[in-house]
């Protein structure tokens, strides 16, 4: 019988056997120490593609499915609307079955995507130059707060403590590397401790609302430091972008753009710069040049930066990152275009204002900030917001985030052009449920 | 069609591939207009635009569904569909990673047994899913074997590399802040054990070691040079990259590793998307479990749950690695069982033995031995008469074959770096070795051939320096407004 995934007949593995000059397959295994060859594997027995199906889908269902659920979760991973366009494009397997472009003359489709994708991110962000992604917006965080002591050649990174405390841990997890310490700072400090390479914000930051990016921007230029910003794409289309308050390098999480949530992975991890950084960069960059009969096609390119040519002086480690996925967000951008993104946008920031002032009307129920925010917003609760969820979640609703370890009682909302209007009105009726 | 045109050149204003409903509520009041941008100078284009130019950009690729692809060390092996399915069931996609524990038990579940199976698989007393790709795995791992050494009072300062080593791990240990020692090879490609030796001292914290070596040959020296590391108070670490060539026979963990990473995106069939997603789990040995990126998913009497390991070296990443690859890996080894994953290897290594010894008459084999999952020829030979491996490896294009890896292992003069994969039929290797001897031919009759191929691909051979020295990394779309 043939086993799975195997083409080879025993007539097949035979002829080849005889010809290498070996009797059998474990005779090529002479180097291996005797005692460590087939020695037993613990593992269930095999099962068809019919059977796996089904017990896929079983493990599937026992799961709640944010389209079969309300969805008021984000704090770094929305639900947003995919137009099947999407799905088709990057379903191509001369996409999805190609390795890293090394050889461009058989790369070209993957390339030139990808010049698109460094092309649209550069509008997008509003920066001079990008990579072809990092694995997520927290290491493209963590690359970039790298990136800046490289460029500035200090030692030491500050963060605002409105960052999403994710991205804060693995900046840290990142410095923790070079033993580079991460400060802590809020926004109204005055100005930045000493030795920073750089000031890391995120806009709009953890509890939805928009920084003073323009005093960030001085306050980090003042001490010689550079500012990061992490940027959150959909707000993008309606909001001012990291390149026109004067940000140095933009990164961001590119999930939203045409990604499922896919519980938490793959993500995107998006980086942006200005046009001085390029060569600090890290990841791969592809760029456009002519073949040998003078037509234009398309290279990796700068690759002096990377691992497999500079080793252990390389600009980061980075090899695999996330192509399908940025295919995935140029695809995307491309179908939403210049208005499409802006009424996506639009409909967040609409149907998000209108939840948040349906919820602050309820008794025992305020907004924490009564700063401009976009699609999130953090909610005081009359009860423990744990008790809320567990009520949400019967009425087929996955409430907000529950942040009470840093406010008393209060839940991170985020509204999306994916909530209708009757999905909020049965959240506001469940809230207004529990009473001071 | 190669489209000769981009994005902005197919836009028209008002153009438009998505359609989205007009607001259901009242709109509220727009925030201060410095908050607001004057406008997206995002191109505009249809839907049947769109849908053609992005299929006929993925016409130009060479990818596993259209040829062989003997690309040395990324064992880029046949990717099944059913597991591109499962992996798209709405249960699995369209899950938040900050929903509850109790909401999304079948994917935490599916992670638990699929840790649990790379454990068995490597010989390792834990796994976490948390890397997003090998490198990342590589980096999980030398920051806990830091942490252990930290906690045994030790501050070790130096990571061995072989000189055969992928970039990765050089630069992984920089980015860990050791400094990186070189350690040669011998004449047989194994490693030197008398540098071994003389290196490894008190300052050496870990070895960081492929096996089978990326010359695809397993090193028989191996229980020596794991006692040699360990007696002097340093770790092994293992570079997973080949785990191709020893799965379902052998464990990283009998054989002295005391941590390993794997590629999903390579052993475990899930696909290379062109340069990603992949996902890089980390094995290893109790005395590093403690150290497991956060968070780490774990089975419980109530069910499962995530959890902080005790010392964890902390968040690789906003979620909990890259889910959707570990859906497919899930398939992989389910499908094939015990039995299934040792004629994986089997069918790996024979196949590359048998490109070695059909071709070894042709091209200079540099290490005349049996070899792993891959063989390491070199153009040496070939290069006398002017031809450089990369001649030979856009000639291959024209042939109708992806390259081989070239010019590494960086030990071989003029490497090509050939890893057929199980998921190759014996007819297919059959016509890739034919077509490397007609090559061979002709560097002896036809040269010009070589030094001007590819020919029949989309593009020929590329400018590579002036993209380099003037670089082009984008277009511009004027603002409208």
């Amino acid at each position: 019988m043939q086993l799975p995934y195997l083409p080879n007949t025993d007539a097949d593995r035979q002829a080849m056997l005889r010809d290498i000059g070996v009797e059998s397959a474990d005779e090529l295994f002479h180097d291996v120490p005797a005692k460590f060859l087939n020695v037993p594997f613990h593992l269930p027995a095999p099962l068809s593609e019919l059977e796996l199906k089904a017990e896929l889908s079983h493990l599937a269902q026992r799961n709640a499915s944010l389209n079969d659920y309300a969805c008021f979760l984000g704090a770094g991973f929305y639900h947003h609307f995919i137009p099947s366009v999407v799905r088709h494009i990057t379903g191509r397997s001369e996409f999805y079955t190609a390795y890293t472009p090394y050889q461009p003359e058989a790369s070209q489709g993957t390339l030139q995507a990808i010049y698109e994708y460094q092309s649209l991110i550069c509008q997008l962000t509003g920066m001079e130059v990008s990579n072809a992604g990092m694995y997520d917006g927290s290491t493209a965080t963590a690359e970039a707060a790298l990136m800046a002591c490289r460029i500035t050649q200090k030692g030491k990174i500050a963060v605002l403590s409105t960052v999403n405390p994710a991205y804060r841990e693995v900046v840290g997890t990142y410095l923790s590397g070079r033993s580079i310490p991460l400060v802590n700072v809020n926004a109204d400090v005055k100005g930045l401790p000493a030795d920073c390479a750089a000031l890391i914000v995120q806009q709009p930051n953890y509890f939805g609302y928009f920084e003073d990016l323009s005093s960030c921007v001085k306050k980090a230029h003042e001490s010689g430091a550079l500012l990061i910003v992490i940027a959150d794409p959909i707000s993008l289309g309606m909001f001012k972008s990291p390149g026109e308050y004067g940000a140095d390098i933009a990164v961001a999480e590119g999930q939203a753009l045409g990604n499922p949530v896919g519980f938490g992975g793959p993500g995107l991890g998006i980086f942006a710069c200005r046009k001085d950084y390029l060569r600090q960069m890290p990841g791969r960059i592809v760029g456009r040049t002519v073949d040998a009969e003078g037509k234009t096609g398309y290279v990796l390119t700068l690759t002096t930066r990377e691992q497999f040519i500079r080793r252990e002086r390389a600009t980061s480690n980075i090899t695999t990152n996330e192509s399908l996925v940025a295919l995935a967000a140029t695809v995307y951008l491309a179908a939403m275009g210049r208005q499409g993104l802006r009424r996506v946008a639009e409909l967040c920031y609409h149907k998000a204002h209108y939840a948040a002032e349906a919820i602050a009307r309820l008794k025992g129920y305020s907004l924490a900030f009564n700063q401009p925010f976009f699609k999130e917003f953090v909610v005081r609760c009359p009860v423990s917001p744990e008790q809320i969820n567990k009520a949400l979640f019967k009425a087929k609703i996955i409430g907000g985030l529950d942040i009470s370890h840093t406010i008393e009682n209060a839940m991170l909302f985020c509204v999306t052009e994916m909530n209708s209007r009757q999905e909020i009105d049965r959240l506001v009726k469940v809230l207004g449920a529990f009473q001071p | 069609m190669r489209p000769y045109y981009l994005l902005p050149d197919i836009s028209q204003p008002d153009k438009t591939a998505c359609t989205l409903p007009p607001p259901d509520v009242p709109l509220a009041e727009l925030p201060p207009a410095d908050l607001l941008r004057a406008d997206l100078p995002l191109p505009e284009v249809s839907e049947v635009d769109l849908v053609r130019y992005f299929t006929n950009l993925s016409q130009l690729n060479y990818a596993v569904d259209t040829g062989f692809y003997p690309l040395g060390s990324c064992t880029m092996k046949y990717n099944p569909k059913w597991h591109e399915d499962v992996a798209n069931l709405d249960g699995f996609t369209a899950l938040h990673p900050l929903q509850s524990a109790e909401s999304v038990q079948g994917a935490l579940k599916l992670m638990v047994e699929l840790q649990n199976y790379l454990s068995e698989i490597t010989g390792m007393d834990a796994t976490s899913l948390a890397p997003m790709a090998g490198a990342q795995g590589e980096f999980a791992n030398m920051l806990m074997i830091r942490a252990c050494l930290a906690a045994r009072g030790e501050k070790r300062t130096k990571v061995l590399v072989p000189d055969t080593a992928h970039g990765t791990n050089p630069a992984t240990a920089a980015m860990c802040g050791y400094e990186v020692s070189t350690l040669p090879s011998d004449a047989h490609g194994n490693v030197d054990m008398k540098k071994l030796d003389a290196m490894m001292d008190d300052s050496v914290a870990a070895l960081t070691l492929t096996m089978p070596t990326t010359l695809g040959l397993f090193d028989p020296q191996i229980e020596d040079i794991s006692r040699i590391v360990h007696e002097r108070g340093g770790l092994l670490c293992g570079d997973g990259a080949n785990l191709n060539s020893i799965l379902g026979k052998v464990k990283f963990g009998d054989l002295g590793f005391d941590c390993v990473q794997l590629n999903l995106h390579k052993t475990f069939s899930t696909p290379h998307g062109g340069g990603g997603p992949g996902s890089g789990p980390v094995c290893v040995k109790s005395i590093l479990k403690d150290y497991l990126p956060t968070p780490w998913a774990i089975r419980t009497g109530q069910g499962y749950e995530f959890i902080a390991p005790p010392r964890s070296i902390g968040r690789l990443g906003a979620g909990y690695g890259n889910f959707g690859a570990m859906v497919k890996a899930y398939a992989y080894i389910r499908t094939l069982g015990a039995e299934g994953l040792k004629a994986v290897s089997e069918d790996a290594v024979t196949s590359a033995n048998y490109i070695k010894e059909k071709l070894k008459s042709t091209y200079h084999l540099p290490y005349d031995r049996t070899c792993m999952h891959e063989v390491v020829l070199s153009g040496k030979r070939q290069k006398m008469k002017g031809i450089k491996a990369l001649d030979i490896a856009k000639r291959l294009l024209d042939y109708g074959f992806h390259p081989p890896t070239m010019y590494f292992p960086l030990v071989v003069e003029e490497a090509l770096m050939i890893e057929p994969t199980e998921t190759e039929s014996k007819a297919t290797i059959d016509a890739f070795i034919e077509a490397m001897r007609a090559i061979a031919r002709e560097v002896e009759e036809k040269p010009e051939l070589l030094h001007s191929a590819p020919h029949i691909t989309p593009v020929r051979r590329l400018d590579e320096a002036t993209a380099a020295r003037k670089p082009d990394l984008r277009w511009q779309m004027k603002s409208q407004r």
